[in-house]
């Protein structure tokens, strides 16, 4: 099929409707909005319906209605509303339904600003709501990505009976690129016998809850989500290793400065015959840890450099599989502001020891 | 010595015990609502939502299918199941704490859509579940655990009117109060669940029977002496009576 050019959020929603979206709740807010505005035209065309809801709260908790009743809904948003969903999504995660969340993340904390960033990074991969649950957490770093990533995101969510989010920077969202859309056909809906979609008389009612008034029933629930998502983190990973097969230097980075840390590696590549390669987790829950861990610990690896929209959040889990093996350290820039490559660059030299 | 069944539990309920205090009159609204789903043939294709407040637990009374929202978002909850399944009778049970405190967007939106569900409204004056607390309906000086010299009306203003409120809003088809203080308030409030009840079947619109209910417990009086206090103190407050059907303005 031949590439068209799309706009990230527009080709996000185009994406959903194409994976079975049935029902979409949202609340406009930028740099999201044009999610909104194209599914509420494009997706009742497809038999869906969109609803504009009063606020982020009312908006996850129609997707908890409408993944109880059993069809594919979503919502998405920007980082403040994201804060607002929290409780649903600790609701959703609760009573196991499938749904999809797309975060395109703005500057925060607070009302921050509309710029691109990845400050919520810790909320998405750490349960902003209560409770020990967790979410499939994926990042794009291009709209082709995006894209794919939605289908997969359906796809898991209905596999595991958990929320699945799609992190992306307010950069994936708003610039054009070229897509390719895969010439498979939108899914068959998946039985879900436990969807509350009336007895008929025919069987004993299904309960969609999260409650459990014995401790030792809600224990019980936790270590049976707890068993889940341990399968999810043994088969879900997914990362991507680009450059130099010997690196000096190994760039950690997720979404839009994965691309940054790619074009800071050319500077040191050309100018001063540094190699490199980038370390891009996929999942960003599951994490790959293993992975990471791996390609850290390759002989020709002399530091790590995580690069980020934020104050150092993925970092922490960088730390985590780098096992204290090699020196760690990190450039980024917060509240919409991005790191140029030769910021990047230089960043690494210093890591190196090299100026 | 044989025996006929001249009175049974509705077949809307399930065959367990409630939890609700000895006099509470939860479960009559329960019973209520089970005998209008059975009666209208509807119970096999209803899915209920349970609230967060003493009610929480109606998901394992109903036999129908349910589904326990968070404290005040059952409005929601519902419009995501009404919209994924319009073909399905969608009602929500909510106290007042749930509904006109934590959960007011939630409820004057949906009414607002005109969203095809119905709400069950039971205001007891104080949030029963956690213990007596003051709810947006708790009356000028009741004496509840968080106002305990009664609600003063220059701290906390006068309790909201919720049925009066809603019927403000074109998206609401019925809007009624009704009480389950004796048999007369019973028959009627069963006469309302019901009208509301066809009205969503009729695709109407939004519906809502603000139900006025005991709390024994938390009022410290015995259920007999509720169910007066309930008459001589919150019927003046909380007028019976339709605040709006659009099916009347029709004729
Ligand atoms: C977000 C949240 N806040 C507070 C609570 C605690 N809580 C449980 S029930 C309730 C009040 C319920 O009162 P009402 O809705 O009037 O129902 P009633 O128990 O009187 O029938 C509160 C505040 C909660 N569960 N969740
Ligand atoms: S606390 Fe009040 S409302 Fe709750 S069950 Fe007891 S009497 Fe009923
Ligand atoms: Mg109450």
């Amino acid at each position: 099929m031949a590439k068209e050019l799309w706009k990230g959020n527009e080709a996000m929603a185009e994406a959903a409707i194409r994976a079975g979206l049935k029902c979409y709740f949202g609340y406009p807010i930028t740099p999201q909005s044009e999610i909104p505005e194209y599914f509420s035209l494009h997706l009742p065309e497809h038999g869906g319906v969109f609803l504009q809801a009063e606020s982020e709260i009312a908006a996850i908790n129609m997707v908890y209605g409408a993944a109880g009743s059993g069809v594919r809904t979503m919502t998405s948003s920007s980082s403040p509303g994201i804060s607002l969903k929290q409780e649903g999504i600790s609701y959703i995660a609760g009573s196991e339904l499938p749904c999809v969340i797309l975060n395109v993340m703005r500057g925060g904390p607070g009302l921050g600003t509309i710029q691109p960033a990845q400050g919520d990074y810790f909320q998405a991969t750490r349960g902003g709501g209560n409770g020990d649950y967790r979410v499939i957490v994926l990042a794009p770093a291009n709209v082709q990505e995006a894209t794919d990533l939605m289908r997969l995101a359906f796809d898991l969510a209905d596999k595991y009976r958990m929320p699945a989010m799609i992190l992306a920077d307010g950069m994936i969202g708003q610039m054009m690129e070229p897509v390719e859309w895969p010439d498979e056909p939108t899914p068959e809906p998946i039985a879900k016998p436990w969807a509350t979609t009336g007895t008929k008389g025919e069987r004993r009612h299904n309960i969609i809850n999260s409650l459990f008034m014995e401790p030792e029933a809600c224990a019980r629930h936790n270590e049976k989500l707890d068993q889940k998502y341990r399968t999810v983190a043994a088969n879900e990973t997914r990362f991507e290793l680009i450059g130099d097969e010997e690196p000096e230097i190994l760039f950690a980075a997720f979404g839009t400065p994965s691309r940054l840390a790619r074009a800071a590696g050319k500077i040191l590549e050309e100018e001063d015959g540094i190699k490199t390669a980038v370390f891009r987790p996929i999942s960003l829950w599951p994490y790959p840890y293993d992975a990471l861990y791996d390609a850290i610990n390759q002989e020709s690896v002399k530091a790590v450099v995580t690069v980020e929209l934020n104050t150092g959040q993925m970092l922490d889990d960088v730390k985590i599989a780098n096992q204290g093996s090699k020196p760690i350290s990190f450039i980024g820039k917060a509240g919409g502001m991005i790191p140029t490559p030769r910021e990047i660059a230089v960043a690494a030299k210093e890591a190196l020891g090299r100026k | 010595m044989e025996m006929d069944v001249v009175y049974q539990k509705s077949a809307g309920l399930e065959d367990v015990e409630f939890h609700y205090c000895p006099g509470c009159t939860h479960g009559i609204i329960h019973k209520l609502i089970a005998e209008v789903l059975v009666e209208l043939d509807l119970i096999g294709d209803t899915i209920g939502v349970a609230p967060v407040g003493c009610a929480v637990f109606a998901y394992d009374y109903f036999t129908c299918d349910m589904h326990e929202a968070a404290h005040g978002r059952a409005p929601a909850v519902a419009t995501g199941i009404k919209r994924a399944l319009p073909d399905k009778t969608v009602f929500t049970y909510q106290g007042d704490g749930d509904l006109a405190a934590i959960g007011t967007a939630e409820i004057v939106h949906a009414a607002m859509r005109g969203e095809k569900i119905t709400t069950i409204f039971v205001n007891n004056t104080n949030y029963g579940m956690t213990g007596g607390q003051m709810a947006p309906t708790t009356l000028i000086g009741q004496k509840v655990t968080t106002a305990p010299l009664g609600r003063s009306k220059e701290h906390y203003g006068s309790p909201i009117k919720v049925s009066e409120m809603l019927a403000t809003i074109e998206g609401a088809a019925y809007i009624e109060r009704v009480s389950v203080h004796n048999m007369a308030g019973i028959i009627r409030a069963k006469k309302a669940i019901k009208k509301a009840f066809q009205l969503q079947q009729e695709g109407a619109g939004f519906t809502l029977i603000e139900v006025l209910s005991t709390c024994p417990t938390n009022w410290g009086l015995t259920p007999n002496d509720a169910l007066n206090w309930l008459q001589d103190n919150m019927i003046p407050v909380f007028p019976l009576g339709v605040y709006r059907d659009i099916t009347a303005e029709d004729k």
